[in-house]
């Protein structure tokens, strides 16, 4: 039979089930915690996972945290709040600005792009960070800016300048991932991480920031199910409806031209292609895109396994301890 | 322009992935024809860095189009893609 999309189709009602029953174990008998954190993006991921938590262990037992900054979309604050008043459970608001700002968080970024635009002004240019796409060799990112007149210019970062773009941006992921145990402690919960596969396998998070966590309750799932799941756990069609962003920039920023050569949609099949040994040419049929295309993408998954294996790895001892086992 | 031969640049790439990536381990290096992705040993991440070096040390530029495994995936590449960029 001809390989399509279809392949993605579960069962949401058993497989929520059987997520459910592993976070009540998991959560209760491994971690030994009272609860869970849920940082809430206003997201599909992070909806779902708060979805989920709440379904396996009441409403009582989920705390929301929404953490907001400088460069977050001005839609964030309503998205995730719908999500704590849906599904009824305790959240609270950390605004990041202020610790970012004393971590010289976007003075350190705004140097960074000041190597390529010598003219750069946070407070009245934009900027994001860009993926270069498909078919186009290795993978390096341009900054793109745009004018306080409105004109966009794009220029490929120098290594340097790429990494301290990237390091400065990660204090954002680290800081909410501070504030997430800062409440897991208080509360003697534990924290949630919200990636799905995609994210999980292409290593597509910040290590010590939305990487870190004690429970990842979706990060089996491909991103087509996480919405497919999220509807039919209720979350508000506002969310369901919203295309994937980094909310990490200030320019809007699609995570597919950030990190995935394609559409989450496409980059899922790929990825389910690639993972059960499906020929290119058969994934390229039903994607109606080229052979050599996903080849290309084949190689740039296995690719980003390599480069972002690191992020994966616990801290690597030089001597086994054999009476501490992982 | 001063020209660079092969031989030459293949030295130079060796010195700098035995240093920065191995530590000095020089009984590792890359065979001249290694495929970095297939070996492993330089990741993209890597590759830009080798970039970054090798626009520093013979003063050549490199576009977005030549970030290619053509051009960048072995120490053997590599320097054929300076000799052709140092007009060689």
């Amino acid at each position: 039979m001809a390989f399509s999309t279809s392949v993605l189709t579960m069962n949401l009602e058993a497989e929520a089930e059987r997520i459910c029953g592993e976070i009540r174990r998991v959560v209760g008998q491994v971690l030994k915690r009272r609860g869970v954190i849920v940082a809430l993006s206003g997201g599909i991921d992070s909806s779902c996972v708060a979805a989920l938590c709440t379904r396996a262990l009441g409403k009582d037992r989920v705390f929301g945290l929404h953490m907001p900054e400088r460069d977050s979309s001005s839609e964030t604050l309503s998205l995730s709040t719908s999500i704590s008043d849906t599904f009824g459970f305790e959240s609270t608001v950390e605004i990041l600005t202020p610790i970012l700002d004393g971590l010289r968080c976007y003075e350190r970024r705004d140097d960074a792009i000041r190597e390529v635009f010598p003219d750069f002004d946070a407070k009245t240019w934009k900027s994001k960070i860009v993926l270069g796409g498909v078919g186009q060799g290795y993978n390096a990112y341009s900054v793109v800016v745009e004018t306080p007149s409105g004109e966009i210019k794009r220029q490929r970062l120098p290594l340097k300048a790429y990494l301290q773009v990237v390091a400065a941006t990660n204090f954002k992921q680290r800081t909410r991932k501070m504030l997430e145990y800062f409440h897991g402690d208080r509360l003697h919960y534990a924290v949630t991480g919200t990636p799905n596969r995609l994210e999980y396998d292409q290593g597509f998070f910040v290590k010590g920031g939305d990487g870190l966590a004690d429970i990842k309750p979706i990060a089996h799932l491909y991103k087509t199910q996480v919405y497919a799941m999220a509807e039919h756990l209720g979350v508000p069609q506002d969310i369901c409806n919203r295309a994937p962003t980094t909310d990490t920039y200030s320019l809007p920023q699609g995570q597919d031209e950030f990190y995935f050569s394609l559409p989450y949609p496409q980059m899922d099949a790929c990825l389910w292609g690639k993972n059960h040994g499906v020929p290119a040419a058969e994934v390229a049929a039903a994607l109606s895109l080229t052979t050599e295309q996903v080849e290309w993408v084949y190689k740039d998954i296995d690719q980003k396994r390599s480069t972002t294996r690191y992020l994966h790895l616990s801290p690597q001892l030089c001597q086994e301890v054999s009476e501490i086992t992982h | 322009m001063v020209r660079v031969t092969a031989e030459e640049a293949q030295q130079a790439i060796t010195a700098f992935i035995v240093e920065n990536f191995l530590f000095g381990n020089a009984k590792e290096a890359p065979a001249p024809a290694a495929s970095f992705l297939e070996t492993g040993l330089v990741d993209s991440t890597g590759v830009l860095e080798i970039v970054s070096f090798l626009e520093g040390k013979y003063g050549i530029s490199v576009g977005d189009d030549e970030l290619t495994p053509q051009n960048l995936d072995s120490v053997a590449n590599l320097a054929a893609f300076v000799v052709r960029k140092k007009g060689g």
